[in-house]
């Protein structure tokens, strides 16, 4: 029998995990560990949060059966939509959650990192909604490639301030986060927008993301009579959508959870994010988990295509899923994801995230048996990339 | 006796505080690593923190973050460092730690590290990001087996019993960071006293040095006043910054801490 998926008390899934932190972050690390099981089950917490959800975000998603895809890959394709949610991706889930959870705690500042600025603008979002101080961290590269984004936070009164260091993406933006949470240990809160970072985080992010899989099993029952589907696929980055779509699935030796990741120009090209593919066992950001590194231990710098893919970890559930044989682990490529997003956009009136694309290129990978029912996450709308679109738009015409 | 034992030692003897000097190794040039712990030696540093540059170094403001780039620029690797390191007890008689981040050490192997550390002469080893569960599951008896010691950091905010848990995991010294922070920050020194002061009210078995915000004479004597002495890193760094060639760094480290002694 496979063994249950599930953290252990000291936060580490299998080997993965635990909290490789300063002793100057310890104090508010060991206040969350501490506390966060208890808030999230307080009934206070889950009327607010429940209630939020729904009139705020619009959830439940839909789950649609994409009828011209189905009949392209030639089995049942039902897709998440979480690109429906308020603020066009399922970072909102994420950040109502933790903001809720920051304000039980006291806080009154939030600080987030952002790569594709989803997350920020969830975030900067729900902070406007609370009144709550806002500060948004992200890379100088991403800024300029997702220029729409910063102008919501902006909008939204989030400061947004650009990660000069390294290679002035996604990871830059955590560490330059996470030393802004160091200086400022006692009124402020950190909102990670991944399945990262130290133990809680992975786990509370994606028990806040959960709502997705729990979502797919009662509305997949409703639609077939079944509630389990029989492959359930997600892009990857640090894989927080990817989380919450396996999440109530984990366990269900059945459902065959296929993550993507971004190999951008190829794997071995030398410009990819395909983490593990190409990482090893390290520590990154105060958790121990599968990392592209040098052979000296340097992280190095990935490449995609998509904003929120680029980065060179991954959580540690999905390190574990990896290393365990779990999770089935694909990648596809910035060619490959742009082919997706255009063929969806023309199939189905559809225009998805670049990383939710990634995912869609997963359905040629696979070859599903006779009657499966296959569930995608489309975890974000492609608003923010219609200037990457616009780009290679002739290649598709 | 250790060398860092031997040190805290002498220093009670004759009523002198210690200065621990951090440098970071493959800076300002890749080969300048012994001549600035010659430099900083034969100027009045007791001990010296040497660096191990990372590309994510979390705890660290600024100027450290710079000069870990530039080392890693340089070509500056934790093989190359050990190889820099072969014969450097031959020149230099301080105790000397090594600082550095978790993942790096994991890449070279923890044990293999450990091994070739006490081979060369090092002393003992700060990793800021390894918690003391882990340390003390997996490594505290690698540590061991190669007589280095393993200091950890207290903050203002740790708590009473934690600092008491982080001092009997230490050896060699408790390193005192002067408020939550990371490396570099200009400090209000009043807060800083009331938390040393704090601190020595605890019955700790290690010497306690304090470090961050650590400058000059001033802010070393204001704050050595309660601990056994203070580390100091970014305005070396600062001072070091550019220069190039043996001369101009023995020069300018005796400059510098002609301004702290």
């Amino acid at each position: 029998m496979q063994q249950k998926i599930q953290i252990d008390k000291n936060g580490y899934y299998g080997q993965f995990g635990g909290a490789y932190i300063p002793e100057m972050l310890y104090p508010n690390v060991a206040q969350l560990q501490k506390e966060y099981l208890s808030i999230m089950e307080d009934p206070s917490f889950k009327k607010e949060f429940d209630f939020l959800l729904k009139d705020y975000v619009g959830r439940p998603s839909p789950l649609y059966l994409a009828e011209r895809l189905s009949a392209q890959i030639g089995t049942e394709i039902y897709l998440k939509r979480e690109d429906l949610n308020h603020t066009g991706a399922h970072k909102i889930n994420n950040a109502i959650g933790q903001v809720l959870l920051a304000q039980r705690l006291g806080k009154k500042r939030i600080i987030a990192e952002t790569g594709a600025g989803q997350h920020g603008v969830a975030t900067a979002t729900v902070c406007a909604l609370k009144g709550l101080e806002c500060i948004v961290y992200m890379g100088e590269v991403d800024i300029e490639r997702q220029a729409p984004n910063v102008a919501r936070m902006k909008m939204l009164g989030a400061k947004v301030i650009p990660a000069k260091s390294g290679s002035k993406t996604l990871k830059d933006a955590t560490n330059e986060a996470i030393r802004d949470w160091i200086n400022n240990p006692t009124d402020t809160h950190y909102v990670i927008g991944s399945v990262v970072g130290p133990h809680p985080y992975p786990d509370m992010v994606a028990r806040f993301q959960s709502i997705i899989s729990e979502e797919i099993r009662w509305q997949l029952k409703e639609k077939t009579g079944h509630e389990l589907p029989t492959h359930v696929i997600a892009c990857v980055g640090g894989g927080s959508n990817a989380a919450g779509t396996f999440y109530h699935f984990l366990n269900e030796s059945t459902v065959e959870l296929i993550a993507v990741e971004a190999a951008g120009l190829g794997i071995h090209s030398g410009h990819s994010a395909a983490t593990t593919t190409l990482g090893t066992p390290g520590v990154l950001h105060g958790s121990k988990s599968i990392v592209m590194q040098t052979p000296d231990g340097q992280v190095v710098e990935p490449h995609s295509i998509s904003a929120g893919l680029d980065y060179p970890g991954i959580g540690p559930l999905h390190a574990h899923l990896f290393a365990s044989g779990r999770g089935r682990f694909l990648s596809a490529t910035d060619d490959q994801a742009l082919k997706a997003a255009f063929n969806l956009t023309r199939l189905e009136g559809i225009i998805p995230a670049l990383e939710s694309a990634h995912a869609l290129s997963g359905l040629e990978q696979v070859d599903f048996p006779k009657g499966s029912r296959v569930v995608i996450c489309l975890s974000g709308r492609g608003d923010k990339d219609m200037d990457t679109y616009m780009k290679h738009m002739a290649d598709f015409e | 006796m250790s060398r860092i034992e031997q040190l805290f030692d002498k220093s009670k003897q004759a009523s002198k505080k210690v200065l621990n000097v951090y440098c970071t190794a493959g800076y300002p040039e890749l080969n300048s690593t012994l001549d600035v712990m010659e430099a900083l030696e034969s100027n009045g540093a007791d001990l010296i923190e040497l660096g191990m540059p990372y590309s994510d170094p979390l705890a660290d403001g600024e100027v450290i973050q710079q000069s870990g780039a530039v080392a890693l620029d340089n070509g500056m690797t934790i093989s190359v460092l050990f190889d820099q390191l072969k014969d450097f007890r031959q020149k230099i008689s301080v105790p000397v730690v090594l600082m550095g981040y978790m993942n790096p050490v994991l890449q070279y192997g923890f044990e293999n590290f450990c091994k070739k550390a006490a081979e060369v002469g090092i002393d003992g080893l700060i990793l800021p990001d390894l918690p003391p569960m882990e340390f003390e599951q997996e490594y505290s008896l690698i540590l061991k087996k190669y007589t280095l010691d393993f200091i950890f950091l207290v903050t203002p905010e740790t708590a009473p019993d934690r600092i008491e848990q982080l001092d009997r995991l230490s050896s060699g010294f408790l390193y005192a960071v002067s408020s939550s922070s990371t490396t570099g920050h200009d400090k209000d020194f009043s807060e800083v006293e009331k938390y040393l002061s704090r601190l020595q009210g605890y019955q700790l078995q290690n010497p306690v040095l304090v470090g961050f915000g650590i400058k000059d004479k001033a802010s070393f004597d204001r704050t050595t006043k309660y601990t056994d002495g203070a580390i100091i890193g970014s305005a070396y760094i600062k001072a070091l910054g550019g220069q190039k060639g043996k001369t101009a760094i023995t020069t300018a480290t005796q400059s510098f801490l002609d301004t702290v002694l």
